[in-house]
């Protein structure tokens, strides 16, 4: 539901690091549990960037796999949603992945 | 209702209930560009073992930046060696800039011994309701100042006002959560005393309050035993994210097929730490406990801000 808001920080963030130069690539991490829809900030990307230095950049979203650790017996397991419990039984978790909303870089043209 | 949550070119308007007076506010990502005295800078790092500052002898062709919340800005970027393309290592958070502010409002609610609680909902779930009660309780008890935030009207606001706290309603327009920096804004105006509870009543939704960080102590999930059992279960983040869950209209259970075992039980599932309330804001039933938490953790609060700030 926030996803057009977060796609107007990802924008924020690389027009910064960007400062006036064209922007090729961006790659992004979406974990899984982030709360966040990858396929919902890639259609509102094209929009929020549109007539920007940002606007012909492709932007790659890498999901990420959600994992975490039961507090009580220790073994690590995948979480698909944030309803998943240890094997065990336990739901206290700690959760180690699957969270992140990150851009990780940007790849720009240089300015000759 | 959120495919406009981004709010481009839209304006969060706060209003002063005290005063009348009003502000408007450009939304998050078209007001930052100013922020030159805040902890919210970026700081680049030009190569991996430079700082910025010490000069730019350059021998990568990666520039590498470091955004963080309490770094400082620097100058621009000397150019890469390499000509034609860079890449540039970003690894910033996205909300990076609001969990700044949000750590700025933490920092300014420490230092004045202020608890403030993020009070989120389904809408309809009786935080307003729960509000009234607790000014009215707590009246000459606990100094309680209010942040009210809605999409749009001051009719909570004015409810509040009524109550008997200052309040400061927040109109986000078509946003539909609350942001950090919306809170900064609203405690211009609000001006809470040192040593008060400040209660932020969020916009009615279960949904993008979860990941916005207003600088709050702790989060207060309010779930209206009219809302279903399995309310948890479909809003998980926001069930997680929750110190106190407050189950609230309980003096309805006669009239509902609602299963509190199994409501607490899927509390429990996504929060085994968390306190869950049973309350009634209509008749009173479970206040008590409420009251309680509020005057320890306000007590907490001042004899901890010492240290903390």
């Amino acid at each position: 539901m926030h996803e057009l808001s977060i796609t107007w920080n990802i924008f924020e963030l690389v027009a910064e690091a960007a400062k006036g130069r064209k922007v090729n690539r961006i790659i992004v991490e979406i974990g899984e549990l982030s709360g966040v829809t990858a396929d919902s900030v890639a259609f509102w990307f094209p929009e929020v960037a549109r007539g920007t230095e940002v606007a012909e950049a492709s932007l790659e979203i890498r999901k990420i796999s959600a994992l975490a650790r039961c507090e009580a017996c220790s073994a690590e397991f995948p979480t698909t949603s944030m309803l998943t419990a240890c094997p065990c039984g336990s739901f206290r978790l700690k959760r180690l992945r699957g969270e992140e909303l990150i851009i990780k870089s940007i790849e720009l043209e240089e300015v000759p | 209702m959120c495919a406009n949550c981004g709010c481009q070119g839209d304006k969060a308007v706060v209003l002063d209930l005290q005063t009348g007076e009003t502000t408007t506010m450009a939304t998050l990502h078209q007001s930052h560009s100013g922020h030159s005295h805040t902890h919210d800078h970026t700081h680049h790092h030009h190569g991996p073992h430079q700082h910025a500052s010490d000069g730019h002898a350059h021998t990568h062709d990666h520039t590498h930046q470091h955004h963080g919340p309490h770094q400082h800005a620097s100058d621009g970027h000397a150019p890469a060696q390499n000509p034609g393309v860079s890449i540039v290592d970003v690894e910033a958070r996205i909300l990076a800039k609001n969990d700044a502010l949000a750590a700025r409002n933490r920092a300014w609610f420490a230092g004045r011994e202020i608890l403030a609680l993020n009070l989120v909902s389904s809408p309809g779930a009786g935080k307003t309701t729960l509000l009234e009660r607790t000014i009215r309780d707590l009246a000459g008890e606990l100094p309680l100042y209010v942040i009210e935030g809605d999409q749009a009207t001051a009719c909570d606001g004015e409810r509040v006002r009524r109550a008997g706290a200052p309040v400061v309603q927040v109109n986000t327009g078509t946003g539909c959560h609350l942001d950090a920096e919306m809170i900064a804004r609203a405690l211009t105006a609000l001006k809470p005393a040192p040593g008060a509870v400040l209660l932020i009543e969020n916009v009615g939704n279960l949904v993008c309050p979860a990941l916005f960080d207003l600088g709050e102590r702790a989060k207060i999930v309010i779930f209206s035993v009219t809302d279903g059992e399995d309310k948890p279960l479909k809003y998980p983040h926001m069930f997680r994210a929750a110190t106190i869950v407050i189950l609230n209209k309980v003096d309805l259970l006669p009239y509902l097929d609602f299963s509190l075992a199994k409501a607490i039980g899927n509390v429990r599932q996504l929060n085994p730490e968390a306190i869950i309330l049973q309350m009634s804001s209509r008749n009173g039933e479970g206040t008590v406990d409420w009251y309680d938490w509020l005057r320890t953790r306000l007590r907490a609060r001042r004899s901890s801000a010492c240290l903390m700030s």
